[in-house]
This record gives structure tokens, sequence and C-alpha cells, in this order.
């Protein structure tokens, strides 16, 4: 009973907590603690996306043998990709349609997200919201719409008839590379203003003051501090807008005819009726490093542009 | 004050928002090379006013003329004057010297000339060097060194400055003070400076405009100001002011015969206040003007008896607070602690006796 005085000195109750090992570690390490919030994303990334790119991009290495593959590794697809001057056409023509759809959604977004994130005091939300409606209806419904609008009997070449305006429908409204273009715009429209409101809304006033004050006029002012500043908004609009239209194939195949046909097409001809897997796998793998390289040459350019323009 | 020495001539301004009137028919006179503050309590139109200045809020009515032109068309891009922000408004996406170099652009002048003027000015705000820093970079005292650099080297006519020591921790902001002042002096160029804080305004300014309710108060010296405030809402703003009630009985030869509170009937002299006959208005003397007795004074100066109510011991100095009878407020008395003894004699509640010389006690405006 040698310990007795010192339990006495000490209240029963007050008993020491002892944390398991792990616990205490996971207590300790803030990039244990982050790793652990992040792992069911992680999980998620790695099952969805990992695991069918590991798939495709293995795929594209084989050959079709009837209706079976030869898993032999080759380059042949690539080869044909490149040989082959329809893919390159058509590659051509995405990154044409989709590069016109994208810097006119963010042209025409960039004022509605900049009059909204300034101008507007009371209910920013609700403007958001209503922005954002025409979205909440299906993507096809919304091709389907403009189907309507742009047809040979559509709003506006009916409206242009009945006023005396023209004497045969327009052509080139549907059916077109226009047509795939106004679609794809509209459609990712909402992808736009977001990212563009929010770095907009972000900009401190006192900043533009400064900029006044400094003796910069309402232009000068826009493309020292307010197109700077709203930088991170437009690489995130074009990103999330050039990326997904490059691939699309829903709107060029039902707007665009024989001219607005584009390379998700042709993948997805690969993967159906050609079922050719693995040269729709190779053409795959092909688009994302172009999209990929794009992306780069973007990011680089904007930066020089911003250091040159400060 | 003529109008030929008036720099900046502000007259008869107005600032309406909807039906609050922000700014109410003020006109002043700011001289050119003056280190010159509006002082008030936040809301009372200091910083609307100098915004006007800078051209980011336009007057309702009347005119702000600077260096003898009108202002009311000129933009603030256009106009002949900088600005310090509160926040200093530092330009994240730029690094320091592309901030300060930031308003040259108008000048159009070669890279390595731009990169001198910098460099001098970098000299002159005292961050040599720091040119390639980003402005997270950057503590508070030298965003503020950049803020003031970057408009500094345009050579205004004049630097509009928004309350740009409030973010300073105490020792940073009197430090920041000195040089602000030093800084003044060697450009010499005509500051304003808006700051609600008295201390800071006594200290730095050549001249102060009292403000409260969109309305100019006082403009005057910091000593006149302390020494002989026009009215009791100045009185009040800056330091520590004891106020008796007073009626006025007769006016003659410059003096004020007047019926004091607690004191009886005294003669004062006017000074420059519209009082006559039968007014009211009040009678103000400051705390270390007032000698404390333990023991009544000899002689006829007139004295007031009171107790004790409060000590407060303040280091180099305590605070007496005494209740007098026939006040409505208890007085405040201050005295440096070397003519004291510290602790003794000083318990609540004993009687006590305030005098002071003639020259201390003096009228104020009509109430």
């Amino acid at each position: 009973m040698i310990d007795a005085p010192l339990t006495g000195t000490r209240p029963a109750v007050v008993q020491e907590r002892r944390p398991g090992r792990l616990a205490g570690l996971f207590h300790r390490s803030e990039s244990l603690r982050g790793y652990t919030m992040l792992s069911p994303t992680m999980l998620v990334m790695a099952v969805g996306i990992l695991a069918p790119f590991i798939i495709l991009l293995a795929m594209s290495f084989w050959t079709r043998q009837g209706f079976e593959f030869d898993t032999t590794p080759t380059f042949a697809n690539y080869a044909r990709a490149m040989s082959e001057p329809i893919f390159g056409a058509f590659l051509a023509r995405s990154f044409w349609v989709s590069g016109i759809a994208t810097v006119a959604t963010v042209l025409l977004c960039y004022p509605m997200a900049y009059y909204v994130a300034f101008h507007v005091h009371r209910n920013k939300m609700l403007w958001i919201v209503l922005m954002t409606l025409p979205f909440w209806t299906s993507y096809l419904l919304r091709v389907f719409a403009w189907k309507v609008i742009l047809g040979y009997e559509g709003v506006i070449n009916s409206a242009l008839l009945s006023m005396g305006l023209i004497d045969a429908p327009l052509e080139f409204l549907l059916y077109s590379q226009t047509a795939v273009i106004i679609t794809l715009a509209h459609a990712w429209a909402a992808f736009a203003i977001l990212p563009l409101y929010v770095s907009l809304e972000k900009i401190d006033r006192s900043l533009l003051e400064a900029a006044t004050d400094l003796g910069d006029g309402p232009a000068w002012r826009f493309l020292r501090v307010t197109l700077p500043l709203s930088m991170p908004g437009v690489i995130a609009a074009v990103f999330l807008i050039f990326i997904p239209t490059t691939g699309d194939f829903i709107t060029p195949a039902l707007l665009g005819g024989p001219d607005g046909a584009m390379i998700g097409n042709l993948i997805q001809l690969q993967f159906g009726a050609v079922n050719n897997w693995p040269m729709g796998a190779a053409l795959s793998i092909v688009l994302m490093l172009w999209i990929a390289t794009v992306a780069l040459v973007f990011l680089l350019v904007t930066r020089k542009a911003q250091e040159r323009l400060a | 004050m003529t109008s030929t020495d008036a720099f900046i001539a502000i007259r008869e301004v107005e600032k309406f928002y909807g039906s609050f009137q922000a700014i109410a028919n003020v006109s002043m006179d700011i001289r050119h090379g003056e280190f010159f503050s509006l002082l008030g309590a936040s809301g009372c139109g200091k910083t609307t006013l100098l915004r006007m200045l800078a051209g980011f809020e336009s007057a309702s009515s009347g005119e702000i003329c600077i260096d003898g032109q009108p202002m009311s068309e000129v933009p603030p891009y256009l106009r002949p004057v900088n600005m310090v922000f509160q926040n200093y408004a530092i330009f994240p996406h730029l690094n320091v010297r592309d901030n300060i170099a930031y308003g040259l652009r108008r000048l159009r002048l070669p890279r390595s000339k731009r990169h001198e003027m910098v460099e001098e000015i970098l000299d002159l705000v005292k961050l040599p060097g720091y040119g390639d820093r980003r402005a997270n970079e950057l503590s508070g005292g030298q965003r503020q060194r950049v803020a003031l650099a970057r408009a500094l080297i345009l050579r205004p006519k004049v630097l509009l400055l928004d309350e740009p020591l409030g973010a300073l921790d105490k020792q940073l902001r009197e430090q920041m003070q000195v040089e602000l002042r030093r800084l003044q002096r060697s450009v010499g160029i005509t500051f304003v400076f808006v700051t609600h804080d008295q201390e800071e305004a006594l200290t730095l300014s050549d001249r102060i405009a009292v403000m409260a309710g969109g309305r100019v108060l006082q403009v005057d010296t910091p000593s006149r100001l302390y020494e002989a405030p026009r009215s009791r809402e100045v009185a009040n703003f800056i330091g520590t002011m004891n106020f008796l009630g007073a009626r006025v009985v007769s006016r003659a030869n410059g003096h004020l015969r007047l019926d004091i509170e607690a004191l009886g009937q005294l003669d004062l002299p006017a000074g420059g206040t519209p009082l006559s006959e039968g007014d009211r208005t009040c009678v103000a003397i400051r705390p270390e003007k007032i000698t404390l007795h333990k023991d009544r004074p000899g002689g006829d100066a007139p004295a007031l008896s009171g107790t004790l109510e409060m000590t407060t011991y303040l280091g180099e100095r305590s605070h007496f607070h005494v209740r007098v009878p026939g006040c409505d407020n208890s007085f405040s008395v201050s005295a440096q602690n070397n003519t004291i003894q510290g602790g003794e004699g000083q318990a609540s509640g004993r009687p006590v006796w305030l005098t002071w010389r003639d020259d201390a006690l003096f009228v104020l405006g009509k109430d």
C-alpha cells in the first residue's frame, strides 16, 4: 500500500484518458485528417474515373478481330488516327466549334456576371437562380427547343418570312456549325456565369476606386484591375465549357447536319455502329491529350498576357 | 481668412442620400502645404467630405475648388488629388513596384525611368529593396507605406488620407504619425487627413476641422481647439472638459457678467461669443487647470468646495472626481503625481477645495 497516500491526493473521478495511439496520431497530424476527409471522394475518383481510364488506355492498344479483341499491344490505332485525314479534320473542327462556342459564351456571360456582381445590391441570389433557370430543364429538351427556333419552319424563319424580309427559309440556321455553336453557347452559359460571378464578386471595391484615383478611366481600370482579378473565373469558365463541349456529340448529332459533326460523333460511331472499340478508345485518348495541350497553352498565354498588362 | 490663400475652397457643399443629409452646408478653406484634419465620430460626414474631394461622391449642391479649378465636372481619374485608402487597397495581383508605378502609366515614361522613380520613392517611405515583394508578403505598416508611395509618386496637389493609421497597433501608429509628419514636411504637399482619433489629429495637424452630424463645428489649430473651443460639442470631443451652467447678466466692454451655478456672479472676457443679456450658456475649464486643495485656500479668488468621490491612479498622473453641491455633473480634476502624496489623504468622501488661474475658466457660445 505504498501508493495509498499518492492516490489519496488525487480525486478518484479524474481518470487520465488514454487515447489510442491511432487516435492520438489522428489528432496531431493535420494531413492525416485532410486525407481522411478526402478519402470518400478519392475512392469514387479511383473507382469511377481512374479504373475506366486505365481500361480505355489499355484498350486503345488493342485491335478488333471480328467481334473479339486482339489484346496484343500495338500502336496501329494511333498510327491510323494520325494518318487518316478524316480524324484530324474532325478534331480540328471540334476545337474550332467549341472554341468559338467557349469564346462566345464567356463574352456573353461576362457582362451578365459583371452586372449582378457590381450593380445588383439586393436579391443577388435570386438573379443567379434566375440566370440558371433554363438549366433546370434537360439538356436534350433545350437542344430540341433550339431546333424549334432555328428550323426551316421554325420561329426565326417563319417570323422573317411573314415580315417579308426573306423569300425562302434561311438554311444556314439549322444543321450547320452555326446551330451547334449557338446551342452550345446557350447550353453551357450557367457554367460560365457562376465562376465569373464568384470571381467578380470577390473583387474589393476599394481597388477599383484606387485605380480610378491613380488616373485610370473606366476602360483602363477594367483592363488593369477588374479583368486580371477576375481571370481565375475566366479561366475556370473557359475550361468548364471548352473541355466538355469539345467532346460533345448530342448537339452536333441533332443540330449539326453534315458540316456540324464533331469528333465526339466519330468516337460514338466507333463504339456503336462501326463497332471498333479499340479505335474509339484510341481516339478518346488522342482527344484528351489534345485538350490537355490546348488547356496548357491557354494557361501559359493568359499568364503571359497578365504579366504584360501589369 | 481671405479666399486668396484657399488652396482647397469648399463652398456651401451639401450632400443628400435620399432624404438623409450627410453633409450640411459646409464651407471652409484649406491652405497650400497644410496638414489639415477632418475630425469627428463615425458617421459625422468626414469620410463623405473626403470622398467628395477625391471625386467618388458628388455634392448635391455647392462647389469644391482645388487650386482655383472647380471640381464638380472633373472625374476622379483626372483630379490632381490622390488618396490613401483606409484598407490601403494594394493591388493583390501586382508586386510592390508595379503597385507604386500604377499611376505612372499616363506619363508614358520609359521603363528604366519608371523603375528609378519607384526606387526613389521607396527610399522616401523607408522600404528600399521591397520592389519585388508581392502585396500579400507585406505587414500592415509596410502596406501603408506602399499606399503612401503609390499616391505620392504622382506628386498630387493634395493627398487625401482616409484613417490610414486605424488598422495599425498603437506602437506602429505612433511611429507612423511621426513619419507622416516628416513626409508631409519634406514633400510639401497639402494633406487632408480623416480621423476619429482626437489625439492623432492634435499630434499631426496644422489645423483641424471638427465635424458632427454633417456640419463643421470649428476649424482651428490644435491648441486653439483645445484651449478655446467655441461650443460644448467641440470641448467635449477634444479631451475632457468640466462645464458649469451659466446665464448672462449683462455685457459691457467685451466682458460678460455671468451668473454661474455653484459659483455665483463672475466677470469673464466675452471673446468672440455672440452672447447677450439673458442668454443661457456654459463656462468650461479643463481638468488639468484645476488645483486640488485639502484645506480651504486663503485669498478671495473664486473657489469651489466639494467632496472627493473617486481617485484613479494613472501612473504619471491621477484623476479625481469631485462632487460639487449645486452642479449636475461631478468635476474631473487631473494632477501630476509629483504634486500629491500618493495614496495619502485621497480617501473618498473627504472635503476638498478647487481653485484655478483666472484665465483657465472661459465662456462657450450659446447652448
